[in-house]
């Protein structure tokens, strides 16, 4: 019995000291992002979870749930990054500029792209936040813009860059090649509101909104992961839903 | 195997009893190990949470809430900021479900599952023990390792559990896992939902350590070192 203690003892001290150890760091996690010693752990995990998402979960086929326009929420939160609305000064000089590893260069007027094969579908629309809200959008598939361009075999992303400050998105080729991935001009039957990235901006109901770039400007073919606004400040890169 | 309760010592308890191994080291180790990652899993979602405190579409009906626009208090939040409480969260989930799929691969595997799973022939039981708590039973009910409303307990909360991770999976895939968002409600639905089980979680613990202390403290014991010395049976 004295003989069998001893080792029950230090197991339990261990097991003991394990727990209180766990806890006191958990509850001086709180409020905190995990500092520089845990923070680049959780963003490598955070990187399988893309892989997870993109490699696993992501079907380049199925498609998100449609609704009519009478489901269309009363009202979709518009955002930019910028102090004010970003406007163009001269929105007739306006091009979508398309290159990087592409063989065919372009570029698209907003004529160019309306001219395109159209797509119109009224989705839900998901913030990383935690709302949803249901809207109507008009554009043209990135299918059919990459298409035109050609990409190279070594182009495996796209990033989408903005005149909304220094905002942009880098996407996975299969995301961006998705059906319901589009250049929308429009939304809820009207031209894109200012608000909500006139002239041209990024839509998917199969992505979080803050990989949908708006305000756009050009779409740059690379081999290179490309990062973005909210990506390189820790939120996940992927954000396919 | 007698699912019968052992009948209580009829005889006066030995003054000291010798110490029997109730729980395995697995049960122990996913036992803590499941506190540890459900309260940062609760503290990174209280911090996501703030970033839309409430339920329902913009510009449609909410779900009714007495959560709408509460802040917790700082010191209950795990994350700094929406991508920090993220990251928390998504790195959690992998720990966490793996000590479950542990905890229950060992349970069938023993056998334990027995002394845990409430089945329609412990509802006499439970209403016996009942009878107990309301004081209209004088002596303690016989029973195994576990009473029927403990084992009532522990089932319901394997489920919560369960519940727990498809509604975070609903929510956090609702495009690609859209049969399991639809099942529960919708996407705002299924945030509902998963918001719900912390506060049933939070007050399944509370009891559970109110009971332990109350009732049997011997056993807090058996679940850090694995011996216990209380006054009720290790095995069914």
């Amino acid at each position: 019995m004295t003989e069998s203690q001893t080792p029950r003892l230090d197991r339990r001290a261990f097991v003991t000291l394990g727990v209180a150890g766990g806890a006191a760091s958990l509850v001086a996690a709180c409020g905190w992002d995990g500092g520089n010693a845990v923070r680049p752990r959780l963003l490598d995990i955070s990187r399988l979870n893309d892989w997870v998402g993109e490699k696993i979960l992501f079907s380049p086929t199925r498609l998100a749930r449609t609704y009519t326009p009478a489901q269309r929420s009363a009202m979709l939160p518009g955002y930019f990054i910028s102090n004010s609305v970003p406007t163009l000064e001269n929105p007739s000089a306006w091009r979508l500029r398309v290159d990087g590893l592409v063989r065919q260069p372009l570029d698209l007027s907003l004529d160019d792209l309306m001219g395109m094969p159209r797509v119109t579908y009224t989705v839900k629309h998901h913030c990383v936040e935690g709302w949803s809200a249901i809207a109507t959008w008009h554009g043209v598939p990135v299918s059919a813009v990459v298409q035109r361009c050609q990409p190279l075999d070594a182009a495996r992303y796209i990033r989408f860059v903005s005149f909304d400050s220094d905002y942009s998105n880098g996407w996975d080729m299969a995301s961006a090649l998705h059906p319901q991935t589009i250049l929308a001009y429009g939304m809820n039957d009207n031209p894109l509101p200012p608000a909500h990235g006139a002239p041209l901006r990024l839509y998917s109901p199969t992505k979080l909104g803050y990989k949908m770039t708006k305000y756009l400007v050009s779409l740059t073919f690379t081999d290179k992961r490309p990062g973005g606004y909210w990506e390189d400040q820790g939120y996940p890169w992927f954000a396919g839903i | 195997m007698s699912d019968g309760p052992t009948p209580p010592a009829n005889a006066a308890p030995p003054p000291v009893r010798a110490p029997v191994c109730r729980h395995h080291w697995i049960v122990r180790v996913t036992h803590w190990a499941t506190l540890l990652l459900v309260t940062g899993m609760i503290a990174s979602g209280l911090q996501i949470y703030e970033a839309y405190a409430r339920f329902g579409n913009r510009g449609g009906p909410l779900f009714p809430s007495p959560f709408d626009g509460t802040q917790f208090p700082h010191w209950t939040r795990l994350g700094g900021w929406l991508a920090g409480a993220l990251n928390w969260h998504f790195a959690l989930m992998w720990p966490l479900v793996t000590v479950g799929l542990l905890y229950l691969g060992y349970l069938v595997q023993s056998g334990e599952w027995r002394a845990l799973l409430f089945r329609p022939r412990d509802v006499r039981g439970a209403i016996d023990m009942t009878r107990y708590y309301l004081r209209l039973r004088p002596d303690h009910p016989p029973q195994g390792k576990h009473n029927p409303l403990q084992k009532l307990a522990y089932t319901s909360i394997y489920l919560l559990g369960a519940v727990a991770v498809l509604t975070g999976l609903a929510i956090y895939k609702p495009v690609q896992l859209s049969w399991l968002t639809a099942l529960f409600g919708g996407f705002q639905a299924t945030r509902y939902w998963h918001f719900w089980i912390v506060w049933i979680f939070v007050a399944f613990t509370i009891t559970h350590v109110i009971l332990v202390f109350a009732v049997d403290p011997a056993s807090f014991r058996a679940m850090l070192t694995g011996w216990y010395r209380g006054r009720f049976p290790s095995r069914d």
